[in-house]
């Protein structure tokens, strides 16, 4: 494991901030980082530059939308929520993200062969 | 379909930039102050929780633009960007602007307008009328005499044997006086199919249209559905109009139906103003009962083929129930056909008339839009040259060569933008100019617009869109591509662009003579052929005077006809200054056609597959004299031509000549309807439809032994003004109920049939005149611009010696050198193209020699007028100022 946090991985975010608002329900911008950091046991950073304009574009698909309300400290803030057609996207990538992973742990597996 | 979504999610942030703003620093805010509190929670002081959570944010400009770029349309801002610019720049040089501008409203506006004439003319030519893409005109056809009309048993065989039309159309145009109150006028009406309404999908607005019943029956249906215009202005809007009668023809017709406004019926060029069903036949149109006649031909029609059918396909269909007619009636049919028509070529409307005039026009207005392209992207040259210095600075701070591009095709598309809508006022004010350079006649209410619908509308974008292209494209290259280190190096020489940039200018000017060039030549060639037709002579004395007594309207039954004929020549006659006067069933160059009949002559062997047949007239006494038509042969028409006499005929020379074979056909006979007639006489050649016609044989009959007419010739000594009093008197001592129809000279008859010629003329003339002077600015801007760049080149001739007439010569042959390569070029250009208008030139070479010489002068004269100004400036060049500077 390098010293670095990884970067997130790049298309998988989308997954993450999809799988976090379908537990969590509706979140502010904040609140999906925490929780992605979370989940990810720390290991990996995630910056306002990656997380907000991924949270643009999936407003844009239509797969989330945002709506102004208060936060839990009665502050001002944009709330995120799944939509139907991000649902049905996220079933899509879990599906997706489970066939590659399992390839890829084979190939890391066979990587052990001793030479 | 994302990307659609994706757009207008951005389209909408571009719309509400400024609460995006907001919300997007209210958002960033809420993450760092939740980031700082999360600090502090953590056990760091403030300060600290502050500048950690800022690290750990990165950057916020950064985000912000990414954020930015990813919310809006960069291209659109962009572009609006450029659009503020171009705007700016094109206030900053107004007077460029203008003339750019100007130039290019010409062009578009022109083209814009034909094509507009060419949409409401030849392509959809009737108001209302649905599915014109699919209505075709028809019409018979005789291996003889060419193109004929075709009778009404045929129409309805054709009607019945053929599965690829959804309709056919009877449209048979006529006239009547209607007198309503004590106001008589000329109306032109039609003698329509009773489907007419239903097929055109036209639904009259009060009552109702035809019952198919009301097709049979002689002079069974007396009902008439009146036009919109003649509602309003006749009958004054009357909402109980229907049911009400008007006399029409002598016959009380009852009104039921008002068409809607706007519908003009289908004759292009005039509006109609009143239907009546085919059953009414023999009311409205001369010669008799015709309805169960298969040899009387009078329909002119219009078919609409089922959705899918090809013109070919329709005519292959209606050719082969043509060719069973012929088998079955060999009497009527022998050597009779039917042709379709797509509507732009019509042959018995305005359409066929016009169309060579619009094609012309069209290729006219072209040739205009691409000389006002050639200046605008002269001008746009010149300018480049103003605004290398900012071209310069833009490129060395890093503008992109492709970004630089895009700006200045924006601001021609600005140039171009504007004046399309000039164009388009242009278009919209020329939209009944047609009517105005087509002639007037009385009772007739024209009706040729142009029609700026969607299509046209695409079109005129396109246009715009490539003159951008055409104009814009090669400056903007030019400009982009600035070398930048020569250019900052050179900056205070002056000497930019060079020789490359002037061969680029160069050809623009080239290009610009040679279509002038074209356009003279070619204005040259039509004016040239118009003179032609005009120095043809009809045959006739163009100084008699005619008019008409529409006593068919008036109710007149044969016998009275014939009572008021006899009683007003014989009072026209003995009024002085009349040297005589004569009554005839057709005034020649009139629109009517002629009766024609199947002929056989004493002697002349028919060929099996023959079925000889000649127009003719029906004429008073005296015609011959009266109208000035020598006899080559034989004896005039007499009073003793009547009922009584033996029946007579005078041949014309070609019938002569093709019947008789260099015999003389005085004294021998010819066989007209089964009649067996005297040859008395034969007429020389005279002009019988239009002044470009080929000689084809005629005859004449007398009228007592025939028919009954009401059209008037007169000749006499009287002007046209005084005899038409005369007329009035003399008619009114008759019957005080009747007034005549205009009177004109039949030169005046025979020019309306020249209309179309003269406009064509004159359209090439305006824009041959346009174009030059728009290339003689041109050549003057280039002149202008070469004399300007080599100040310091002038100023050392004149300071080792060179003389005015010296400097003058070297400027001036540098211009005219440009003039005659682009002379040479239009000449082999207009050499072409004079093939392609070959036919309509009449007893004129395509390449007349006094057409093109004349041509070759006036651009001479335009363009040394042009090189003349620039050269006389280069003279008054200070050399010492031009050295020391």
């Amino acid at each position: 494991m390098p010293k670095e946090k990884a970067d997130v991985l790049h298309g998988s975010l989308a997954f993450m901030v999809l799988r976090t608002l379908e537990t969590l329900g509706p979140q502010h911008g904040w609140g999906i980082a925490r929780r992605i950091e979370q989940i990810s046991g720390d290991a990996l950073a995630l910056n306002q530059g990656t997380l907000y304009p991924a949270l643009l574009r999936l407003q844009q698909m239509g797969w989330i939308t945002s709506k102004w309300g208060a936060s839990d400290n009665n502050r001002r803030a944009r709330f995120y929520a799944i939509t139907r057609p991000g649902r049905k996207q996220l079933a899509a990538e879990a599906e997706n993200w489970e066939r590659i992973s399992g390839i890829i742990a084979r190939f890391v597996k066979t990587a052990r062969v001793p030479s | 379909m994302t990307g659609l979504r994706v757009f207008f999610h951005r389209l909408s942030g571009l719309l509400r930039k400024g609460s995006l703003e907001r919300d997007m620093d209210d958002e960033l805010d809420f993450h760092l102050q939740m980031e700082i509190t999360e600090n502090i929670r953590k056990g760091m002081s403030p300060n600290q929780a502050r500048s950690e959570a800022q690290r750990r944010l990165g950057g916020v400009a950064q985000l912000k633009e990414t954020y930015r770029e990813a919310h809006a349309l960069p291209m659109f801002e962009v572009l609006w960007q450029d659009i503020r610019f171009g705007f700016r720049m094109l206030r900053r040089s107004p007077g460029f602007s203008l003339l750019a501008i100007l130039c290019l409203t010409l062009g578009i506006g022109a083209t814009t307008a034909v094509f507009s004439w060419i949409e409401g003319i030849l392509l959809r030519p009737f108001p209302l009328v649905v599915h014109q893409e699919r209505m075709m005109a028809v019409t018979g056809t005789d291996r003889a005499a060419g193109r004929d009309d075709v009778s009404f048993p045929d129409f309805l065989d054709f009607q019945k044997n053929c599965t690829l039309f959804d309709a056919f159309l009877i449209d048979r145009i006529t006239g009547t006086t209607l007198a309503i109150g004590d106001r008589a006028d000329r109306t032109t009406m039609s003698v329509v199919s009773a489907n007419y309404f239903d097929a055109l999908g036209v639904r009259p607005i009060l009552g109702r249209g035809f019952e198919p019943a009301e097709d049979f029956g002689r002079n069974a249906h007396p009902v008439t559905v009146i036009s919109y215009q003649m509602w309003q202005e006749r009958f004054h809007g009357d909402p109980a109009i229907i049911g009400k009668t008007q006399m029409l023809n002598g016959m009380p017709h009852t009104i039921i139906g008002v068409t809607p406004q706007g519908f003009y019926g289908t004759f292009v060029g005039w509006a109609m103003q009143l239907w009546v069903p085919a059953s009414m036949q023999e009311t409205f149109d001369p010669g008799g009962y015709k309805l169960e006649d298969r040899g009387a031909r009078w329909i002119e029609g219009f078919v609409r083929l089922k959705a899918g059918v090809t013109p070919d396909q329709a005519q292959a269909e209606i050719s082969a129930v043509a060719q069973r007619l012929e088998t079955t009636y060999p009497a009527t049919n022998r050597g009779r056909g039917i042709k379709l028509w797509p509507l732009w070529q019509t042959p018995f409307n305005n359409a066929g008339t016009l169309l060579p005039t619009l094609s012309i026009a069209l290729a006219v207005v072209v040739f205009v839009l691409l000389i006002a392209c050639a200046n605008v992207s002269n001008l746009l040259l010149v300018r480049a040259f103003g605004r290398r210095h900012e071209m310069t600075v833009r490129l060395s701070v890093g503008a992109g060569r492709g970004r630089l591009l895009k700006q200045l095709l924006t601001e021609g598309f600005i140039l171009a933008l504007l004046a399309a809508a000039g164009g388009l006022l242009v278009a919209n004010w020329c939209r009944n100019l047609l009517v105005l350079l087509l002639p007037a006649r009385a009772g007739v209410s024209m009706f040729l617009p142009g029609d700026l619908d969607w299509r046209v509308l695409v079109l005129s974008a396109g246009v715009c869109l490539i003159s951008t292209l055409l104009f814009g494209l090669v400056p903007a290259f030019q400009t982009s591509k600035i070398d930048l280190a020569s250019a900052l190096k050179a900056e205070s020489g002056g000497v930019v662009g060079g020789k490359r940039r002037a061969l680029v200018r160069s050809s623009l000017v080239v290009v610009q003579v040679a279509l002038s060039f074209v356009l003279l030549a070619g204005a040259g060639l039509l004016l040239q052929s118009l003179r032609a037709v005009q120095n043809t002579s009809p045959g006739f004395t163009p100084r008699v005077l005619t008019s008409y007594v529409d006593l068919v309207a008036a109710g007149y039954d044969r016998q009275r006809i014939k009572n008021f004929d006899d009683a007003l020549i014989d009072r026209l006659q003995s009024v002085s200054g009349i040297q005589s006067a004569v009554i005839s069933r057709m005034t020649p160059f009139s629109y009517r056609s002629y009766s024609t009949a199947p002929i056989a002559v004493d002697g002349y062997e028919t060929p099996p597959d023959e079925q000889p047949t000649a127009e003719f007239n029906e004429v008073g006494p005296g015609y011959f004299a009266t109208m000035g038509i020598p006899l080559v042969a034989g004896r005039e028409f007499t009073a003793s031509d009547n009922e009584t006499g033996p029946q007579v005929a005078v041949v014309n020379e070609v019938m002569a000549a093709q019947y008789w074979r260099g015999r003389d056909p005085v004294g021998s006979r010819v066989q007209v309807k089964g009649r067996w007639l005297q040859v008395v006489g034969v007429a020389k050649m005279s002009k019988y439809r239009n002044l470009t016609e080929i000689a084809r044989p005629f005859f004449y009959v007398p009228m007592r032994q025939s028919s009954m007419g009401v059209n008037i010739q007169i000749r006499t000594q009287l002007n046209p003004e005084t005899m038409r009093k005369v007329l009035v008197r003399e008619i009114h001592a008759i019957d005080e109920n009747l007034a005549p129809g205009e009177l004109i000279t039949m030169q005046e008859q025979v020019d309306r049939t020249t209309a179309a010629q003269r406009i064509a003329v004159s359209m090439l003339g305006v824009f041959g005149g346009l174009a030059l002077v728009l290339a003689a600015i041109g050549l003057y801007g280039v002149m202008s611009y070469t004399v300007s760049q080599s100040t310091r080149e002038l100023g050392l001739r004149m300071a080792l010696g060179a003389s005015v007439p010296n400097l003058l010569r070297l400027v001036m042959s540098q211009g005219l050198a440009l003039t005659a390569i682009g002379v040479v070029v239009g000449t082999v250009a207009a050499l072409m193209m004079a093939k392609l208008i070959a036919n309509l030139l009449y007893h004129v070479s395509p390449r007349d020699p006094l057409a093109f010489g004349v041509a070759l002068l006036v651009m001479m004269i335009a363009a040394t007028a042009a090189c003349f100004l620039p050269a006389w400036r280069a003279t008054q060049t200070d050399p010492v100022r031009a050295l020391r500077d």
